[in-house]
C-alpha cells in the first residue's frame, strides 16, 4: 500500500511523520485523489453509511458495556437503569438499539446495490465474498446483542435459535449444551453472549478493512459496470465523493433520528420489555425484522426429505430447515460463480433486472411470512356441499388444537393457501433464482449495447437532458 | 480548504462557495461537539448514584476515645468521639506551625465529635489510628502507611508528603445523637 | 407431519411445564384510540394528570402490582417538591440492613428509596392472587403493543363475557386481553378514589389518569426525548441542505 515514491508535504509536522511513516501519503493516495468513477449514484452512498453505522455502534456500545451487567439477575435491571438514571443513557441507548436496524437497512441496500450493479463479477468475488463474510459476522452479532436485555424475546429468541444446532445429525444435543454452557439459556449463556457480542465487532471492523483494502485493489465499480478507461471517466475521491457521501450520509442520519427521538421502539417488539420467564413462552416468537426472510425460509421446510416412494428419510424437517437458511446465505458467497454473463450492469440485461427486482420483491414477501403465525390462512376454499362445509368450518379451530388433520370421510375437500405455503413459494424462488434463473441467464441472455466509456454513458445522459 | 482558489476566479461564486464551506464545517463542528457530550456525561454519577449520595449514623454508641469508620460515597469517613486531651492537643497548635492552616474549631461542629473522609489526601490510602491497636503517628492521631503521613487528633497533616489536612465532609447534626453526612 | 419450526418450539415448550393459555392473535380487540397529549412529535406530559394517575396508582393498583422502577425521588417530575416527596416516601416502610446486630430492621422509606413491592416475592404474589401473576407496571405501556391505549381499554373494558366464553372460578372477561379472559377483576369504580382538583371521579377519568401515570413510569425520558429530538431535526435538516449547496458546486463543473 506504501508506495515508493512520496510527494513531500509542505506542513512540517505533517512531512516528519510522513517520511517516518506515510499515513497521510497513504489516505492522500486512497481517499484524496483516489480516481473513483465519476457515474455513481446514491446507492454508492451506501458503503459509506455503512462504515458509519459501524462506527456509531462501537462507540455507543462501549459506552453502554460500561453501564451494563451480563448476569441474568440483573441484565434486565441493568438495562433499564441505563434508561432511567445514567445520564443521556436513554439516548445512548435508542441510538445503539435502532442503530442495529439502521446497520442493516444500509447494509441490504448496499447488497442490492452490489447485484443489481454486477459488483461482484469477476474481477471483484473475493471484495464480495468478504462483504458476505462481513453480513454473515454482522448476523451473528445482532442475534448475540438482542439477548442482553434479557427480555421475554431476547430469552426466547436465544433459546429458539441455539436450538437450531441441535439439527446437525448425531452430535447436535451436544453442541447446543456446549453453546449453552448448561441445561437452558441461562446465566452462562448470557455472558459468553456479551463478551462476543463486545467482540465480534472488532472482527467486522477488521473485514471491513479487507473489504476496503481490496476495493482499492480493483476500484468501484460503477452503474454502468464498464470499467474506467482513462481520466476522462473517473474524478478524485475528494472533494467529490466526500462530500456527495457526507450529503446522502446526513438524509440517512435525519431517518435514523427521527426513529431514535420519535419511535424507538417501533423496530422492536413490546414482549422486550418483559423479562425473560424461563416459565412462559410469548405467544409468537419473532426475530428481529432484519432476520425475517431468513426466518422464513427456515420455517418453510416443513417436510422431511427422503426418498421417494420408500420410508426412508434422508433428512428430517427441521435439519432441512436450518440447511435451507444457512443455504440461502451460501447462495450469496457462490454468487459471482452462478452468474457469469460477461455484462455486470443489470441496465443492459433486462432479464437480470426483471428477475433480481422479482428476487427483491420475494425476500419482501418472505420477510412479511416470517413476521405472521406460520398457520395463517391467506385464501380458502371449499368444494364440496354446503352443509359439509360449513361443517368443517366449525370443527377448523378444534382440529387444529388437538392436532389431528385426518378428517371424517364424507369431507369436503378444503383448498386454501396458508403462510407456509407462501414461504415456501418464495423460498423455491429464491434457490431458483441462484441456481437456476442466473446460470440460465449467463448463457441465453441477450445484453443490450452497452456504452463504450464511462464518459461517453455521462455525455450521453446530459445529453438527454438537454434536449428535453 | 478547497475554495482558496475560486475566490479569485469568480468573485461573488467564489464568496457564495466560501460561504457554503464555511457553513458546512460549522455544521460538522458543532454536531460533533453535540454528540460527544452526551457520551462524556453517560460518564458522569448517574441519577441513582447521586440519590444514594447522603447517609445518616447514629452517634450514641461510640463511646469516648473511640471510633468508627462508616462507607459514605464509596469511601471510609472516620468519627472520632474525641477525649478532652486530644481536644486540648488540637485547640493548642498553633495554626502558623501548619502546611494546611486551619483552626481545630473549623473542623468540627461539636469539638467532641470529629468527623472526616479517611482518605489520605497524598495519594489516597486509608491512613491507620481508628482502632487502639494501630499505630495513631508521630501526633497522636492518624499515620498513613502507605508514604508515611503524619495526622494530628484534629485530623491535620504535620509530618510527611500529604499536602492538606483530611478532608471534613458536608454533615449536620439532625439530632443530638445523629448526624447525616452529605 | 414434522414442522421444523414447531418441533424447535416443543423443544422450548418441553422446558416449561407452563399452564399458560396460548391465545390465537386474532379474538383480541384493537384498542380504542385516544389523544393523549404526550403522543405525537411534541407531546408533553400533563402534570395534573400524572399526579392523580399517581393516586389512583397508589390506592388502587399498588394493592397488587409493584412498580420496581420508580423511585420516589422520581416523583419529583410529576411537580411534586421535595419536601412533598419526603413525607411521601415516609409513609412507606422500607426493610433495610443488617445493622450492627446483624438484624434486618425496617424504616421509613427515604427519597433514594424504591417502591416496595407489594408481595415479598414472586411466589407469594401468585399465591395472593389465584396463581395469576399480578406483572410490575413500570414497564407496561412499552411492554405492550400500543401500550397506552391498551392499558387504558383494558381498564375500561370489562363486559358480561358472551356466551361461548366459559369462565372459571376468578376469572373475567376482557376482550381487550388477550384470549379474553383475564385474571384481574375490574379494578376501578366510580367515586373511588377522591381528587381535590374537581376532576370527574369516573372509571373513565381514572383510567386516563393511570395510563398518563403509567406511561410516564415506562417513558420518563420522553419529554427530554422529544424536545431533543425536534432541535436535532431541525440542525440536521438545515445541515443536510447547506451539504446539498456544497456538493452541488463542486459537482457543478462535472454535469
Amino acid at each position: 500500500m506504501a508506495g515508493g515514491q512520496r510527494q513531500k508535504f509542505d506542513n512540517p509536522v505533517v512531512e516528519w511523520v510522513d517520511s517516518r511513516l506515510p499515513v497521510f501519503t497513504l489516505m492522500q493516495k486512497e481517499y484524496g485523489v483516489f480516481p473513483t468513477p465519476r457515474n455513481f449514484n446514491y446507492f454508492w452512498n451506501f458503503g459509506a453509511i455503512a462504515m458509519f453505522m459501524l462506527v456509531t455502534m462501537i462507540v455507543t456500545g462501549i459506552t453502554l458495556a460500561m453501564q451494563y451487567t451480563s448476569s441474568t439477575s440483573m441484565a434486565f435491571d441493568s438495562v433499564e437503569r441505563i434508561m432511567r438514571d445514567v445520564n443521556y443513557g436513554w439516548l445512548i441507548r435508542y441510538i445503539h438499539m435502532n442503530g442495529a436496524s439502521f446497520f442493516f437497512i444500509a447494509v441490504y441496500i448496499h447488497i442490492f446495490r452490489g447485484m443489481y450493479y454486477g459488483s461482484y463479477k469477476q474481477p471483484r468475488e473475493l471484495l464480495w465474498i468478504l462483504g458476505v463474510v462481513i453480513f454473515l459476522l454482522m448476523m451473528a452479532t445482532a442475534f448475540m446483542g438482542y439477548v442482553l436485555p434479557w427480555g421475554q424475546m431476547s430469552y426466547w429468541g436465544a433459546t429458539v435459535i441455539t436450538n437450531l444446532f441441535s439439527a446437525v445429525p448425531v452430535v447436535g444435543d451436544d453442541i447446543v449444551t456446549l453453546l449453552w454452557g448448561g441445561f437452558s439459556v441461562d446465566d452462562a449463556t448470557l455472558k459468553r453472549f456479551f463478551a462476543l457480542h463486545y467482540l465480534l465487532p472488532f472482527v467486522i471492523f477488521a473485514v471491513v478493512f479487507l473489504h476496503v483494502w481490496a476495493l482499492h485493489v480493483t476500484g468501484s465499480n460503477n452503474p454502468t459496470g464498464v470499467e474506467p478507461k482513462g481520466k476522462q471517466d473517473t474524478l478524485p475521491f475528494h472533494p467529490y465523493y466526500t462530500m456527495k457521501d457526507t450529503f446522502g450520509l446526513i438524509v440517512f442520519v435525519i431517518i435514523y433520528a427521527a426513529f431514535v427521538f420519535f419511535m424507538p421502539n417501533a423496530l422492536g417488539h413490546p414482549d422486550n420489555y418483559i423479562p425473560a420467564d424461563p416459565l412462559v413462552t410469548p405467544a409468537h416468537i419473532v426475530p428481529e425484522w432484519y432476520f425475517l426472510p431468513f426466518y422464513a425460509i427456515l420455517r418453510a421446510i416443513t417436510f422431511d426429505l427422503g426418498i421417494p416412494f420408500t420410508e426412508v428419510v434422508l433428512i428430517e424437517a427441521k435439519l432441512g430447515g436450518v440447511i435451507a437458511m444457512f443455504g440461502a446465505i451460501v447462495l450469496l458467497l457462490i454468487m459471482p460463480w452462478l452468474d457469469t454473463h460477461p455484462v455486470r450492469s443489470a441496465r443492459y440485461r433486462p432479464w437480470y433486472k426483471k428477475t433480481l427486482l422479482v428476487f427483491v420483491f420475494g425476500v419482501v414477501v418472505l420477510g412479511y411470512a416470517g413476521s405472521q403465525p406460520a398457520d395463517k390462512v391467506y385464501w380458502q376454499t371449499c368444494i364440496g356441499s354446503e352443509a359439509a362445509c360449513e361443517a368443517t368450518d366449525a370443527h377448523h379451530g378444534a382440529a387444529d388444537a388437538t392436532g389431528h388433520h385426518d378428517v371424517a370421510e364424507k369431507a369436503p375437500t378444503v383448498l386454501k393457501f396458508d403462510n407456509t405455503m407462501l414461504a415456501q413459494l418464495f423460498t423455491i424462488y429464491y434457490y431458483a433464482f441462484f441456481l437456476v434463473i442466473l446460470p440460465l441467464l449467463s448463457r441465453k441472455e441477450q445484453a443490450l449495447p452497452i456504452p463504450k466509456s464511462i464518459h461517453e454513458a455521462v455525455l450521453a445522459k446530459s445529453k438527454a437532458k438537454e434536449t428535453k | 480548504m478547497c475554495a482558496d482558489t475560486a475566490i479569485k476566479k469568480d468573485h461573488e461564486e467564489g464568496t457564495r462557495r466560501e460561504f457554503l464551506n464555511l457553513a458546512a464545517g460549522a455544521f460538522g463542528a458543532l454536531g460533533t461537539a453535540a454528540v460527544v457530550w452526551p457520551f462524556i456525561d453517560s460518564l458522569n454519577p448517574a441519577a441513582d448514584t447521586l440519590a444514594m449520595a447522603s447517609t445518616e449514623v447514629d452517634l450514641s454508641p461510640i463511646q469516648e476515645g473511640q471510633s468508627i469508620t462508616v462507607m459514605w460515597r464509596g469511601k471510609p469517613v472516620f468519627i472520632r468521639h474525641r477525649t478532652a486531651a486530644e481536644i486540648k492537643s488540637a485547640e493548642e497548635v498553633p495554626v502558623n506551625a501548619l502546611r494546611d492552616k486551619e483552626e481545630d474549631k473549623d473542623r468540627v461542629q461539636k469539638p467532641e465529635w470529629l468527623v472526616m473522609v479517611g482518605v489520605c489526601t497524598h495519594l489516597g490510602c486509608v491512613p491507620l489510628g481508628q482502632k487502639e491497636t494501630e499505630s495513631k503517628g508521630d501526633y497522636g492521631g492518624w499515620f498513613c502507611p502507605c508514604h508515611g503521613s503524619h495526622y494530628d487528633t484534629s485530623g491535620r497533616i504535620r509530618k510527611g508528603p500529604a499536602p492538606k489536612n483530611l478532608a471534613v465532609p458536608e454533615y449536620a447534626f439532625l439530632t443530638d445523637t445523629t448526624i447525616r453526612i452529605g | 407431519m414434522k414442522n421444523s419450526i414447531l418441533s424447535i418450539l416443543a423443544i422450548a415448550c418441553a422446558m416449561l411445564g407452563s399452564v399458560q393459555t396460548v391465545s390465537a392473535a386474532g379474538d383480541v380487540a384493537k384498542p380504542k384510540q385516544m389523544d393523549w397529549s404526550f403522543s405525537g412529535p411534541f407531546g408533553t406530559y400533563d402534570k395534573a394528570a400524572l399526579q392523580r394517575g399517581f393516586l389512583v396508582f397508589k390506592s388502587v393498583c399498588a394493592s397488587c402490582h409493584s412498580l420496581d422502577k420508580i423511585a420516589f425521588r422520581n416523583l419529583e417530575a410529576l411537580g411534586y417538591e421535595e419536601a412533598q416527596i419526603k413525607t411521601l416516601a415516609a409513609e412507606y416502610t422500607v426493610t433495610d440492613g443488617p445493622n450492627d446486630e446483624g438484624e434486618m430492621f425496617d424504616r421509613p422509606a427515604r427519597p433514594s428509596d424504591y417502591f416496595p413491592n407489594p408481595y415479598p416475592n414472586k411466589a407469594a404474589a401468585k399465591y395472593a392472587n389465584n396463581g395469576a401473576y399480578p406483572p410490575d407496571l413500570s414497564l407496561m405501556t412499552k411492554a405492550r403493543k400500543d401500550g397506552a391505549n391498551y392499558v387504558y381499554s383494558l381498564l375500561t373494558g370489562y363486559k358480561d363475557a358472551p356466551e361461548h366464553v366459559h369462565l372459571m372460578n376468578g376469572q373475567y372477561y376482557n376482550p381487550y386481553m388477550a384470549g379474553g379472559v383475564i385474571a384481574m377483576p375490574a379494578p376501578l369504580s366510580d367515586g373511588q378514589v377522591g381528587y381535590e382538583d374537581g376532576t370527574a371521579t369516573t372509571v373513565d377519568q381514572y383510567a386516563k389518569d393511570v395510563v398518563h401515570f403509567l406511561n410516564w413510569a415506562a417513558e420518563p425520558e420522553l419529554e427530554a426525548r422529544k424536545r431533543m429530538g425536534v432541535k436535532v431535526l431541525i440542525f440536521l435538516s438545515i445541515f443536510a441542505l447547506v451539504m446539498y449547496g456544497v456538493k452541488r458546486k463542486i459537482w457543478h463543473d462535472v454535469h
